[in-house]
């Protein structure tokens, strides 16, 4: 081989994966090509397909492939209950719990002024017009337990007091242990022994 | 005590500062390394020194430890034995990245590195401890709080991570209450942690020094603030951060908290403050608490905490070093102590193991010395 042709470039690409190296990418790529029209032409029509479509969630901030995502538009899950994360992933991790049946909010990271990162850059007064809007009854804060996580739920607490009860995850999701880490039976507990704020 | 005690069985360090490769085997006696000038015997007390949470008794940063020009990364391992078994402790850094801790092969936190090893420190640099900035001696109080209380680190960095966003609103003029009430909230509670354990850890010190027999001066500490009172428990440290407020945004950061305290040390028997006191006096204060600490900690613990006497031997006279060895004999402590010739460690004799640090080509040698009885 001589030169860098696009599959050295594809590797590098794919070696950017979260899980991924230069190892790992090249045997995926590998594998890609060999199974061409099994995996590699639906993949990147998918990946097209996914590149034009998907976007977040106008209400929670969620990723799907329209305005509103499949949460949002669902009746089902309209129970009242809405669970703040800070991440997609955070969402993600507890979907696959399957324990929630509430809604979500995204707040896309937590307060840092440090970072500049404020109130409005948070989707904290979208948070706030939900409650109202969408008859909410309790909000679940599901932060992680950095000084960061932790001012940003103190912070929600503190502007929806006397509105909404609220709620936080139990003990037991570890100090700065982020949600997407945990697995599914420990995301359970921890919503169902929620304690009160 | 305990049979087992808390000391290093093998240090070994790889590309770390002068030393490109040392083994060093050793027991639980006292250490006395020697050689001269610029020989890596600081080197090796730093080493040692990483055992602890933090950034080791030099608070280098991990890059400026890799071992120049090759500036590759190093490593430090050693097999520590400790009350609770003994663990294998491997402190790494590659291309300047932060050091990573692995005890027994899996990856651990400074806490948990905290609750198994305890060290304590006395390093040239803290000679002047009791005459310059509060920042020093509220440093060396943490550093006896910490060896007390091993969550005090995770309390300090969340009420300093939490302070460091206030002071930015506050610098930035943000007006929003919400959001500062929020960070004090954090400050409050990690505050007032900070603040009892500082207060449990003087009593404990306190106690130590009044009930032993030492041939070092007692020193009387009191925690001070810089302006005002501290205020102690969480919803009073609350309050006085709200009301700072209007103060703090004129000065453009936060005035009261922990961050501003101060350590008031006085030689007990003359009733003169430390700062004060000769040259040779507040030295002997620094070692009277470091031994005070270290009884402490024997009884708290169930072992001693390892010790590092960087160039104390040198500045005692020989009656003074004689009785510092005879008090850590009788702790039980693994002490290093560096000095730059043998005659310093004489009358430590049988009781310790020695080592010979030279220099040769930029590099480090280090050479363990039987003694002829
Ligand atoms: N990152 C590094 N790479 C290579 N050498 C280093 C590094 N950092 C420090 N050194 C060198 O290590 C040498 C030994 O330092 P050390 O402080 O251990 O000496 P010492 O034996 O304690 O001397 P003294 O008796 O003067 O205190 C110094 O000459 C210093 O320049
Ligand atoms: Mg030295
Ligand atoms: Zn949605």
């Amino acid at each position: 081989m001589s030169g860098r042709n696009d599959i050295d470039a594809l590797i590098d690409l794919m070696a950017r994966l979260p899980g991924l190296g230069p190892r790992s990418a090249r045997r995926a790529v590998l594998h890609l090509i060999r199974k061409r029209a099994l995996l590699l032409t639906p993949l990147s029509d998918l990946m097209q397909t996914v590149a034009a479509t998907a976007r977040e969630c106008l209400n929670c901030g969620n990723v799907g492939t329209g305005d509103i995502c499949e949460i949002c538009s669902n009746d089902a899950r309209a129970n009242g209950l809405l669970c703040v994360v800070e991440d997609v992933a955070d969402l993600w991790a507890m979907e696959r719990s399957g324990t929630f049946k509430g809604r979500y909010h995204v707040l896309g990271g937590t307060l840092s002024a440090l970072d500049s990162i404020g109130p409005d850059e948070l989707r904290i007064p979208k948070l706030i017009d939900r409650v109202t809007s969408e008859e909410i009854t309790e909000v679940i804060l599901a932060l992680n337990a950095t000084v960061d996580g932790q001012t940003t739920a103190h912070y929600i607490a503190d502007q929806l007091e006397g509105r909404v009860a609220l709620s936080s995850l139990a003990q037991g999701v570890p100090i700065g242990g982020e949600l997407d880490y945990l697995d599914d039976g420990t995301i359970s507990a921890a919503l169902t022994a929620r304690k009160r704020l | 005590m305990t049979l087992s005690g808390l000391h290093l069985q093998s240090l070994n360090l790889s590309h770390f500062r002068s030393h490109k490769r040392a083994e060093i085997d050793v027991d639980s006696r006292p250490i006395a390394i020697f050689g001269p000038n610029g020989a890596g015997k600081t080197n090796l007390l730093e080493a040692v020194s990483l055992f602890s949470p933090g950034r080791g008794m030099r608070r280098a940063s991990a890059e400026t430890m890799t071992r120049r020009p090759e500036a590759l990364g190093w490593k430090v391992s050693g097999i520590l034995t400790a009350p609770d078994g003994v663990h294998e402790i491997a402190f790494q850094s590659e291309n300047g990245n932060p050091r990573t801790v692995r005890v027994n092969d899996k990856p651990a936190s400074q806490v948990a590195l905290g609750r198994i090893a305890r060290v304590l420190w006395l390093v040239p640099s803290m000679d002047r401890l009791w005459i310059e900035g509060a920042e020093g001696r509220r440093r060396f109080l943490d550093r006896m709080t910490l060896s007390f209380f091993p969550e005090h680190a995770e309390a300090t960095l969340n009420y300093e991570k939490a302070m460091r966003d206030r002071n930015r609103l506050l610098k930035d003029q943000v007006r929003d209450p919400v959001w500062y009430r929020a960070l004090e909230a954090q400050m409050a509670r990690t505050g007032a942690v900070i603040h009892a354990n500082r207060v449990a850890a003087l009593k404990a010190l306190a106690e130590a020094q009044e009930n032993a027999e030492t041939s070092f001066p007692s020193a009387d500490l009191t925690l001070t603030q810089a302006d005002g009172d501290m205020p102690e428990t969480e919803e009073a440290l609350a309050q006085a951060l709200a009301d700072g407020r209007p103060r703090d945004v004129m000065a453009g950061r936060t005035l009261i908290g922990p961050h501003r305290a101060d350590l008031y040390g006085v030689f007990q028997a003359k009733g003169v403050p430390a700062s004060d006191c000769s040259t040779g006096e507040q030295k002997a204060l620094l070692i009277s608490l470091i031994l005070a600490n270290a009884r402490a900690i024997a009884k708290d613990f169930g072992a001693a905490p390892i010790l590092l006497l960087d160039e104390v031997a040198a500045h005692l006279d020989a009656g003074r070093r004689a009785a510092l060895y005879d008090e850590i004999t009788a702790l039980g402590a693994q002490a290093w102590m560096t000095g730059t010739g043998a005659e310093l460690f004489e009358e430590l004799g049988q009781r310790a193991q020695y080592i010979e640090v030279t220099e040769q080509d930029g590099q480090s040698c280090t050479k363990q010395i039987a003694l002829s009885s």
